[in-house]
């Protein structure tokens, strides 16, 4: 089976097509569940039209890896637990990453090295634009692979999720920079050199490690969708290597979206892009410890069913602990008995809760949580002065009044849950030690929050049984 | 520094400025706590309990040579004249009606803190005396009211015949009326409140109750002011006032029960119910005016008493804060040690009277031998009028370009000129490439804009999945001679072909479970 040209360009024009419209399919409720299909159609015409492309051989190597990969990633997905979904994706994008890394190495390979003396003018910026293009393909894909695989590990917990701190790194990461950009030229000058191209990759592989390494953990939604938007811009980078415009038109999209979406989660943590990035969240402002907060009140499961069973409504506030415990289940159970009561009960999800964009919505539709009890920070923050009892599960900093009142905290002008307005707060929590920023919560302290210590899954089902 | 608690004397005042709680928060604070003796026995608090908190029992006459004292009512005179020359008093002042209290309080040096005048914010939201005790004024209104309401406040159909619910009208949903409207709500009645400030309305219906429209816009002379930028209401103009009193007027023959709770900062309150709509009311109704001491918002009103026109009881208590003193005093002396902890940051027991925290200078009306009152205004708009939005919008959009025109233009020219300039070395083919790159940058940006946020994970699962498109990349290089790129693509295809397949699968999971 071959196809002309024409056949072949017009499935890719209809491919790129599709994936808009599943992008902008996602952005809705509604259309969402057609987006993914659009995208899995524009795929699959994608992949049929390269296969069939004249100029492909080999085609056996191509069907028996696609098949081991295919069966690969629907184990994956289908075994992941939806808890796990950071990780999931942090991984893939790395895969990604690799994917162009190899895909620039073979571009490069593929040159024909001796023909260079002999190029007329026009040839010769040809040459140097494919060689600029296959250098910065393989520098985004490498940084995009390290930097997913550390993600994946502070996500999985494998790497100590704070971040790391080395002397001078904002130094290090600007010499990496430049260096890599020295190298460039040098590379284009001798119209490509195995050694510059090698060294670079073994920098931008350190520099995306050094990257993501040094951003904190509670920055990991932001730095997961960065990570997805490099992506995007290696697939951009590898379709000019290839002058291939469904590889660029994908990319791009998927570079701008993912860029977009980072901004948006950092402009929702109050946090400037550049400077999450740099990774250089936190360490600017100084984190007094040696505050005496004054001491905590705990509650035990009988009151707490007791205070929620008395109260007219009841926001929960869930946070990555609820995630960890897999606590999502009992908590819609809780939240169905109290239904039952007649006591209005909603949810109250900031938009950097988890350790993804959305990871809460995600859990709680898991749970089957009708999304429309589910509201965000916007919606909701106005709310608690007028609400009786809130529920705080598994979150921290999210919930951190620091960020209102306390000008020197390090989370100090984010949009915050402000919860303490309630007329009781409840913290489901593990023990009293500080967030992922690594910051101490003066909110366990007011005088209108109790502590119920234990685990969140746990908890909800003692509360259950004696609601 | 000792913190002396002296007993209320005004008539009727069952508060006192500290429960024993407080007490120990103070001890913690680094305060000496000197408590006269008897101080809260209106309140059910016992001596023993203050002496068990920390305290220290006193004469009246010592009590008053304390370095700070914390009181419910302003003093009077002689009890100024008792304080200590330089020290420093908290309490409700009521600063814009006693200028004579304020000329004493300066002439003593005694710098003070004048309870009513924390500014409506969410830092100060503890201190918020005001707002704690009109919860309670307004719980107690609803009491006072079906306590001589000779009906029940819930509708029931019995054996012995049916009974109509009460209807009950409240006026002004401040925090006081809130509470009204809640605790009517809970015992059965139907509700219905009124409020000048639009924006309440969602507050209203939020407590269960009916809000009552007037089909008559105030005009916005000044866009700019804010009707409510202080949380509080003001004073209408003449034709709105007509409009409001033809609903009341209306209102008053069909509702059992009148709460109102009108008042003005600094003025005295306004005329809401006259002595027709009384009139017009059904025997046995009842009038609770919550703004008795500030002069009624019913015509009818004499400050402390309850009074009979033909069968209709109008209750003008002042004291009905006073009514649960035991809540009141501990919710006051919460807002005292709110407010202790913001002068005392050091906790070293001393006060520190820092005029650049608005909170404080807001509240601050003398200080050491100055008046300081009136504060300079502060904006803290509690929630902005939705009407109001849409008039401010041509000043709104100007507001939100942080880019200077000089700068963006000139951002825009060097990127031209970038582009020109590559444009002009590079070959055609590069140039229609990057052309196609551009503009799907743009479509990537405007398609993503608008996700909402419960959708983010799987957006960018989808994306993820999306850019395994770099497959086809490896698929055009696998049929190269070279083993080693035949090698390296192979695994390229492999690695992104999970990526595909894990991705879609996974989004195709996760949108399963959202539902409606």
């Amino acid at each position: 089976m071959e196809l002309s040209q024409g056949l072949i360009s017009a499935a890719y024009i209809l491919a790129a097509l599709l994936f808009i419209f599943s992008l902008s399919g996602l952005s809705k409720q509604e259309t969402a569940e057609t987006g993914n299909w659009y995208g899995i159609v524009g795929m699959a015409i994608a992949l049929i039209a390269t296969i069939a492309d004249p100029r492909v051989d080999n085609v056996w190597i191509i069907l028996v890896t696609m098949v081991i990969g295919a069966s690969i990633g629907l184990q994956l997905a289908k075994k992941v637990e939806m808890t796990q979904m950071p990780e999931l994706v942090a991984i893939l994008h790395s895969f990604v990453g690799l994917a162009a890394v190899l895909v620039g190495f073979n571009s490069y390979f593929e040159m024909d090295h001796s023909a260079l003396t002999n190029f007329t003018n026009q040839q010769q910026i040809a040459t140097n634009i494919h060689l600029v293009e296959v250098f910065l393909g393989v520098f985004i894909g490498s940084v995009t692979f390290t930097g997913s695989i550390v993600a994946f590990g502070k996500l999985r917990g494998i790497i100590n999720s704070s971040s790391l701190m080395l002397p001078h790194r904002h130094k290090l990461n600007l010499a990496a920079g430049v260096a890599s950009f020295m190298l460039m030229v040098l590379f284009v000058q001798q119209g490509g050199g195995d050694g510059a191209l090698f060294l670079m990759t073994f920098i931008a592989l350190a520099f995306g490690w050094h990257l993501v390494a040094s951003i904190g953990g509670a920055d990991m939604p932001v730095v997961v969708s960065m990570l997805n938007s490099y992506s995007g811009w290696a697939a951009a980078a590898a379709g000019f290597m290839l002058s291939n415009d469904l590889l660029i038109v994908t990319g791009a999209l998927v570079g701008s979206s993912g860029a977009i979406l980072s901004y948006i989660m950092c402009k929702a943590m109050n946090r400037s892009f550049i400077s999450v990035i740099a990774g250089g969240f936190g360490t600017d402002a100084v984190v007094n410890d040696d505050v005496d907060y004054g001491d905590y009140v705990e509650i035990n499961a009988d009151a707490v069913a007791d205070m929620l069973s008395n109260a007219k409504s009841v926001i929960i506030a869930p946070g990555y602990g609820m995630a960890v415990a897999q606590a999502q289940y009992p908590v819609y159970e809780m939240t169905r008995a109290l239904k039952e009561k007649g006591i209005d009960i909603r949810f109250a999800i900031h938009p950097v809760a988890g350790r993804l964009p959305g990871h809460m919505n995600v859990l709680l539709a898991e749970a089957k949580v009708p999304y429309d009890i589910v509201l965000g920070m916007e919606e909701i923050n106005d709310d608690f002065a007028e609400t009786d009892v809130v529920l705080v599960i598994g979150a921290n900093d999210t919930v951190n009044p620091s960020a209102a009142e306390d000008p020197t905290s390090p989370i100090a002008g984010m949009p915050v849950l402000e919860v303490w307005h309630a007329k009781n707060v409840v913290v489901f929590k593990r023990s009293m030690s500080p967030g992922y920023a690594g910051v101490q919560n003066p909110l366990f302290y007011k005088d209108n929050t109790k502590i119920f210590f234990g685990d969140a899954k746990a908890s909800c089902l003692n509360i259950l049984d004696k609601l | 520094m000792i913190i002396g608690i002296p007993k209320e004397t005004l008539t009727g005042e069952s508060r006192v400025a500290s429960s024993p709680t407080a007490v120990a928060a103070l001890l913690k604070l680094g305060f000496e706590i000197q408590v006269q003796k008897g101080a809260g026995t209106k309140a059910s608090f016992t001596d023993q309990e203050f002496i068990d908190a920390g305290a220290t029992l006193v004469t009246k006459k010592n009590v008053w040579q304390s370095d700070i004292i914390f009181k419910v009512n302003c003093p009077n005179i002689e009890e100024i004249a008792l304080m200590k020359d330089g020290a420093h008093l908290i309490s409700f002042i009521a600063p814009a009606q006693n200028e004579v209290i304020l000329a004493a309080l300066k002439e003593r040096e005694i710098t003070t803190l004048a309870m009513e005048m924390v500014p409506r914010m969410t830092r100060s939201q503890s201190m918020d005396a005001l707002s704690s005790m009109a919860n309670i004024a307004g719980y107690r209104a609803v009491i006072e009211a079906t306590h001589h309401f000779g009906r029940f406040l819930t509708g029931q159909i019995t054996a012995a015949g049916k009974m109509p619910p009460a209807k009950v009208m409240i006026i002004g949903a401040g925090v006081a009326g809130l509470a009204a409207i809640g605790t009517a709500g809970s015992l059965g009645a139907i509700v219905r409140a009124f409020d000048t400030r639009p924006e309440v309305k969602e507050q209203i219906e939020s407590m269960g109750a009916e809000f009552l429209e007037l089909d008559y816009e105030e005009p916005e002379p000044d866009s700019q002011a804010e009707g409510s930028g202080d949380g509080y209401a003001k004073e209408m103009s003449k034709a709105f006032i007509d409009a409001e009193m033809a609903l009341f007027a209306e209102q008053a023959k069909d509702v059992d029960i009148i709460i109102t709770t009108a008042m003005i900062p600094g003025k005295p309150a306004p005329k809401l119910i006259t002595a027709e709509m009384v009139e017009s009311m059904k025997t046995g109704s009842i009038v609770v005016d919550l703004s008795a001491a500030g002069g009624g918002n019913c015509e009818l009103t004499q400050a402390g008493k309850v009074v009979n026109a033909n069968g209709v009881k109008i209750i003008g208590y002042t004291d009905l804060v006073s009514r649960l003193p035991n809540q009141s005093s501990q919710l006051y002396s919460n807002n005292l040690v709110s407010l202790t902890k913001l002068l005392c940051k050091e906790k070293d027991g001393t006060l520190n009277i820092d005029f650049d925290d608005v909170v404080i200078r807001n509240m601050t009306v003398v200080k050491q031998n100055e008046i300081t009152f009136p504060p300079p205004p502060i904006q803290v708009s509690a929630a902005p009028a939705a009407s109001k939005v849409a008039a401010n919008q041509p000043a709104e959009v100007k507001a939100e370009e942080p880019i200077s025109p000089i700068k963006k233009h000139a951002f825009i020219v060097a990127g031209a000129l970038l582009f020109a300039w590559v444009a002009s070395v590079a070959p055609a083919d590069f140039l229609s490439h990057f052309t196609v790159f551009v503009l799907a940058c743009v479509i990537g940006y405007n398609v993503v804009w608008n996700v909402s946020h419960s959708l983010h994970t799987p957006l960018m699962s989808v994306t993820n999945a999306i850019s395994g498109i770099i497959v086809v990349g490896a698929v055009l290089q696998v049929g190269n001679e070279n083993p080693l790129i035949q090698l390296l693509a192979g695994v390229a295809i492999l690695i992104a072909t999970i990526n595909i397949v894990g991705g879609f699968v996974v989004t195709k999971r996760m949108l399963k479970m959202f539902r409606k």
